[in-house]
């Protein structure tokens, strides 16, 4: 089973994968952050340890993973994301977190 | 005809700027990696065309880029734009931006904490590249000091990284501390009369000598002396800023520590303070003259907790004697109502005849001065803070 997801991205990322705002990957299997930002660094290889870290492989701690208005970013990396986002009609957002003004 | 290219890491990107050998009129090229820390760019001397820069991000991670056409388009070594080095799952390997410290049984010295600011065990964790420091005989070949601090060398354009494990390893690496600006690896100085021979300064730990290449390190503090630990002379501890040299004179460095300017004569195995009349001697950068070796320059700073020059007003120092005395340099800088720091990588020394000095500021100037420190002229005035200057004279 194959997937087309919309994902967008914060400006440091645009600017380091040279894309656009949002993206389309297409993800394969179960549509999770981990399968999404899997597929989105297959696509943009200069994104790989931006959003997961290389060395611990989980999420980096200013980063966060929005989708559907909910904030997944304390769920397990390889849980299913709603239908919305595998159906493409609601983007994932991966967010740098903010802290203060 | 000769020209500089000038090399500007900014916490807002990076900049390349280029003149003539008048330097009077720049061209300025940027910001490359808008928005992401640029700590530090350098371009190799054996192939001036390779330059490394350190693109870095409290959100986003490091990311090591690399040009081969002198700062005109950037890639990230191994990852060019079409051509993914992958691995057997059809995955990008991103192994430039992997700095992976050494935790071997080979070794024998699997380090595994340093102290914290309390004195408390703290685990070793990779957080950004300070400095590159490119081969002076292979263009491929570079070094990388990092936070926490550890050295790291490429021998493949800086594709793969390896900890260099003896530095951590010489004995003491578990009672290193971090200054306030984190425990970086900030100053690699290369002897160029014997490859054998490197150095390392670490905030806050101090300087390092290695005699075999980067195999095995001890520390070279003897003559220090810093307040701020509870043995002000101890062999390791001391929050080194900055260390230079000048290439006809291996054997005599210069060091602007948290406090006090110091010279040695004998390849850091002793230090002697040399702050004379400086109007403070707390500092960052410290450079010597391209053609001068008993020429050096500092920028002085008001105190450990009020990063500003003196009085408002932005003097460099210079000493026609190896130190201790010093004549201020003001013509062309604010003499009134300046606050800005110039933070340790960021002055630098051009090699053309009349030598050139250049310095940025964390106020976004960058200040140049093509007859050795006497007067000076702004190149750009309001960039984002600056981290770095690095200058490349081309033939």
């Amino acid at each position: 089973m194959s997937a087309t997801i919309r994902i967008t991205l914060p400006f440091h990322l645009q600017t380091l994968a040279q894309c656009e705002p949002e993206v389309e990957v297409q993800v394969n299997g179960v549509v999770s952050v981990l399968s999404a930002v899997r597929a989105l660094e297959m696509k943009y290889p200069t994104l790989r340890g931006a959003i997961i870290d290389l060395y611990t492989t989980q999420r980096r701690p200013k980063v966060r993973f929005f989708a559907c208005a909910n904030d997944v970013s304390l769920l397990p990396l390889d849980n299913e994301l709603p239908a919305e986002i595998a159906a493409g009609k609601e983007p994932l957002m991966v967010i740098g977190a903010i802290s203060g003004g | 005809m000769s020209k500089v290219r000038l090399l500007v890491g900014t916490r807002k990107g990076a900049f390349v700027m280029t003149s003539d050998e008048s330097r009077q009129k720049w061209d300025i090229d940027g910001p490359h990696f808008a928005g992401w820390e640029v700590y530090h760019i350098k371009g190799s001397q054996v192939d001036p065309n390779r330059i490394y820069a350190s693109q870095t991000s409290d959100w986003f991670g490091q990311i090591i880029q690399r040009s081969d056409d002198g700062g005109k388009t950037w890639q990230q070594p191994g990852t060019p734009a079409g051509a993914p080095a992958t691995d057997e799952q059809g995955m990008p390997l991103a192994e430039s931006n992997k700095f992976v410290y050494d935790t071997s049984e080979e070794t024998g010295k699997p380090l595994t904490t340093h102290q914290w600011y309390d004195g408390t065990p703290h685990p070793w964790e990779f957080k950004r590249v300070w400095h590159l420091e490119p081969s002076l005989d292979d263009a491929d070949t570079v070094y990388a000091g990092v936070e926490d601090a550890a050295l790291f060398r490429s021998t493949d354009g800086a594709q793969n990284w390896q900890e260099m494990p003896g530095l951590r390893g010489h004995g003491r690496g578990d009672e290193w501390t971090p200054g306030a600006g984190g425990m970086c690896l900030h100053t690699i100085l290369l002897d160029p009369t014997n490859p054998q021979r490197m150095y390392v300064a670490i905030s806050a730990a101090g300087a390092f000598r290695s005699d075999d290449g980067g195999d095995t390190w001890h520390p070279i503090n003897n003559g220090l002396v810093s307040d701020f630990i509870p043995n002000p002379t101890a062999e390791i501890g001391h929050c080194v800023h900055r260390i230079d040299m000048h290439p006809n004179n291996p054997n005599i460095l210069y060091m602007q520590k948290h406090w006090d300017v110091m010279r040695s004569e004998d390849y850091g195995d002793s230090w002697t303070e040399v702050s004379g009349n400086l109007p403070s001697d707390f500092g960052f950068p410290i450079a010597v003259h391209a053609h001068e070796p008993e020429t050096i320059y500092v920028i002085p700073i008001l105190s450990d907790s009020l990063h500003y020059p003196p009085e408002g007003k932005l003097r460099v120092y210079r000493s026609r004697g190896g130190g201790e005395e010093w004549e201020a340099l003001t013509n062309g800088l604010p003499q009134e109502n300046c606050y800005v720091n110039i933070l340790r990588d960021a002055m630098c020394v051009d090699r053309m005849e009349s030598c050139g000095i250049y310095f940025g500021t964390t106020g976004g100037q960058v200040y140049c001065s093509a007859d050795s420190g006497d007067n000076w002229m702004t190149i750009a005035a309001h960039l984002p803070p600056v981290l770095s200057v690095e200058v490349q004279t081309l033939d």
